[in-house]
């Protein structure tokens, strides 16, 4: 049978609602700003390429998680691209492994102007845990010109998503 | 002799390791040990290491399920590879050349692997290391032959939000003839951060090995350094180290069967899977303070305890989980077009599972059914009541199975540590003095084995984590044999190895 279903869903409370300990009203307020200044100046949306510059794939895994349907980041003009030259934001965790400075700067150099770079975590912020090593930089400042950073480790979805408006709001004030 | 290895190693000096002996071999004796390993299949090579003076190798006895170690003197001289016996030795002999500096004689490869040349040093880990200040080689792959044979390099930048590292194909029309790895992109210097340090700070090195498995890797830390120093954490801190195990197997598992969903271009069971873990994390972050639980097992036991209303929080969250469990399976088994990606693909033949060792998902989909948590006197899973599905198909489609079961599997475990919380301490002091121990903990990829060697003060003098994924990405490049490169990311997805985990 199709109606018990179809009552169902339609009296079901909206996913979002689902999780209580979301501030939903941030979440919302977060969009409806993101909307307001980013629409002035990029057309209502951010491409997001995200790079991985050698870290412990927690950031990843909350990175990631933007994209639930919780979070739903595409719902504030918020997106993933898988390359580069499609990309407004470069988003980059980890503490910029040497291994992987050739990489990153391919990336940096891959991505149109004009265009933000975001540093995700306390790795990429100043190396993190993994400060000192011989095998990294001590942060991606190192390799790129970092408009912002998200320091946490991992920095939760919500603060990832706070953070993304703030540099919007940031660049809306230079220019 | 039926166990010529077992014996060969046993001949050796014992080293006082706990709770499993480290055997010193002459150099003579280790060269015997890959003709005696070659008679002796049962002894699988758990792992492949090395400090500034030896040789490390961890063996699982399979029948028995009891491990033994075994050392030989590596400076100043080649020891013996035991990559032609043991295929799992080839990636750790080469990491031990590049980061100690002993060189494998009779190795089956020795090319760079963690090493790209990018570093200011070679042999970090060695006693005396060598400035560095070259150009960074270009990487060589294995040729491959054959008519219309054409590369497609990959990363290390992939196009998802994931780790990096380079895959290179050799594809002949649509068809994979050999996947080849270039991993080390994420090589952090990790063991050199940890050695000279007290475990107590070390471990928040182990609980950054790989994010994804925090607690496995922080709780197989810690209990290398409970053996070493023969420590034993409060039951209530054992109980709450389980809890957050299954918590951390249980959200990664969910991850992962929506991505492979999701890889076959099957959204839905994605968008559930992702809603049902965020609401795990949710209840985790309740109860411990940090979604991910990390830096919440330490050397000793655990801090901080779990929150008043964290139980709460984490039944129902589970509660939903395996409310939907039924109804996402399914739709996942009712879906000819999703079956007909995820069923035969990738397959990998239990003898190579067996060959290589394989834990966790990886192994038990292809027929070897080790899990760490079923190891002797491990508290309190031994206390406690769960199966270990095993399956034989090998394909992504077991994979998925296993986990599937181990979903529900962990939620009862949960449910049984909840009901049985122990009251009383978190933490036991630890006393400063030297040791040396093994532990084995099953995370939600399989064993994460830790070994770790305390000088008189009570400082990190040698150690080696070893993430499972050390000895699944070998057996990934054999699952996509002879499947078509639209299928890679099924395959890759099925496996989820860690990169972070076995770059250091
Ligand atoms: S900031 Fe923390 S979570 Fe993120 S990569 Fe670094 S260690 Fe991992």
């Amino acid at each position: 049978m199709l109606w018990p279903k179809l009552a169902r869903a339609l009296f079901a409370k909206p996913l979002t609602d689902q999780a209580p300990l979301v501030p939903l009203e941030t979440i919302q307020a977060l969009g409806e700003r993101l909307a307001a200044t980013s629409r002035a100046r990029l057309g209502r949306s951010l491409a997001i390429r995200e790079v991985d510059s050698g870290s412990c794939n927690g950031c990843e895994l909350e990175v990631n998680a933007l994209q639930n349907v919780v979070y739903d980041m595409e719902r504030f003009g918020l997106r993933f691209v898988a390359s580069p030259k499609h990309a407004d934001v470069l988003l980059v965790t980890g503490p910029a492994c040497l291994n992987m400075r050739e990489a990153v700067a391919r990336a940096l150099a891959s991505t149109p102007e004009p265009r933000w770079v975001v540093a995700v975590g306390d790795c990429a912020v100043d190396g993190g845990v993994f400060k000192g090593s011989y095998a990294v930089e001590n942060g991606i400042a190192a390799l790129l010109p970092v408009d912002l950073l998200i320091p946490g480790c991992p920095p939760s979805p919500a603060q990832l998503l706070e953070g993304l408006l703030s540099l919007l709001e940031a660049e809306a004030a230079k220019k | 002799m039926m166990e010529p290895a077992s014996s060969l190693i046993r001949g050796g000096n014992p080293q006082g390791a706990g709770p499993c002996e480290r055997f010193l071999l002459s150099p003579s004796a280790w060269g015997q040990l890959p003709a005696a390993l070659q008679q002796e299949p049962d002894l699988a090579l758990l792992g492949l290491w090395a400090d500034a003076a030896q040789v490390h190798a961890c063996f699982l006895h399979e029948p028995s399920n009891e491990a033994v170690l075994a050392s030989t003197p590596a400076a100043g001289w080649n020891y013996a590879a035991l990559s032609p016996a043991r295929p799992g030795a080839v990636r750790f002999e080469r990491m031990i050349l590049e980061l100690w500096g002993h060189h494998a004689e009779g190795a089956v490869d020795l090319r760079p692997w963690l090493d790209h040349g990018r570093w200011p040093l070679r042999h970090p880990l060695a006693a005396k290391p060598i400035p560095f200040a070259g150009e960074a080689p270009q990487p060589e792959f294995l040729p491959v032959e054959g008519e219309g044979i054409h590369q497609i390099p990959v990363g290390p930048i992939h196009a998802g939000v994931i780790e990096p590292g380079h895959f290179r194909f050799s594809v002949q029309g649509e068809v994979v003839v050999r996947l080849e790895q270039r991993l080390g992109y994420k090589h952090k210097g990790t063991l050199s951060l940890m050695l000279g340090t007290s475990p107590r700070t070390a471990v928040r090195y182990a609980a950054r090995l790989s994010g994804d498995t925090t607690v496995a890797h922080s709780w197989a830390f810690s209990a290398a350094v409970e053996a070493a120093l023969g420590v034993t954490p409060p039951p209530r801190a054992l109980h709450l180290r389980a809890l957050m195990l299954e918590l951390e197997r249980i959200h990664n598992h969910l991850n992962d069967w929506g991505f492979v969903c999701n890889d076959a271009a099957f959204a839905f069971p994605h968008a559930r899977c992702g809603l049902l873990r965020e609401g795990v994390l949710r209840a985790i972050n309740a109860a411990f303070g940090h979604r991910l639980m990390m830096d919440r097992v330490l050397p000793g036991g655990v801090a901080p305890d779990i929150a008043p209303r964290g139980a709460e929080a984490i039944l129902a969250a589970l509660e939903a989980v395996e409310a939907e469990i039924p109804a996402l399976m399914q739709i996942y088994e009712a879906h000819a077009s999703l079956q007909d990606r995820v069923v035969t693909t990738g397959f990998l033949r239990p003898d190579l599972a067996r060959a290589f060792a394989a834990g966790g998902h990886v192994g038990r989909a292809s027929g070897r059914g080790f899990d760490a948590r079923r190891l002797p006197q491990h508290l309190p899973y031994s206390i406690l009541h769960f199966e270990v599905p095993v399956l034989e198909a090998g394909d992504v489609d077991a994979r998925v199975r296993i986990r599937v079961s181990e979903l529900s599997q962990s939620i009862a475990l949960v449910r049984q540590v909840l009901d049985s919380l122990p009251s009383g301490e978190l933490m036991a002091p630890l006393p400063v003095r030297g040791g040396e121990g093994l532990a084995m903990i099953e995370g939600f990829r399989g064993e994460c084995l830790h070994w770790i060697k305390l000088d008189d003060s009570g400082l990190i003098r040698a150690l080696f984590p070893r993430d499972p994924s050390w000895l699944q990405w070998p057996l990934l490049e054999a699952a996509i044999e002879d499947n078509i490169v639209a299928d890679f990311p099924l395959c890759n997805k099925s496996f989820n190895c860690s990169y972070s985990g076995v770059d250091l």
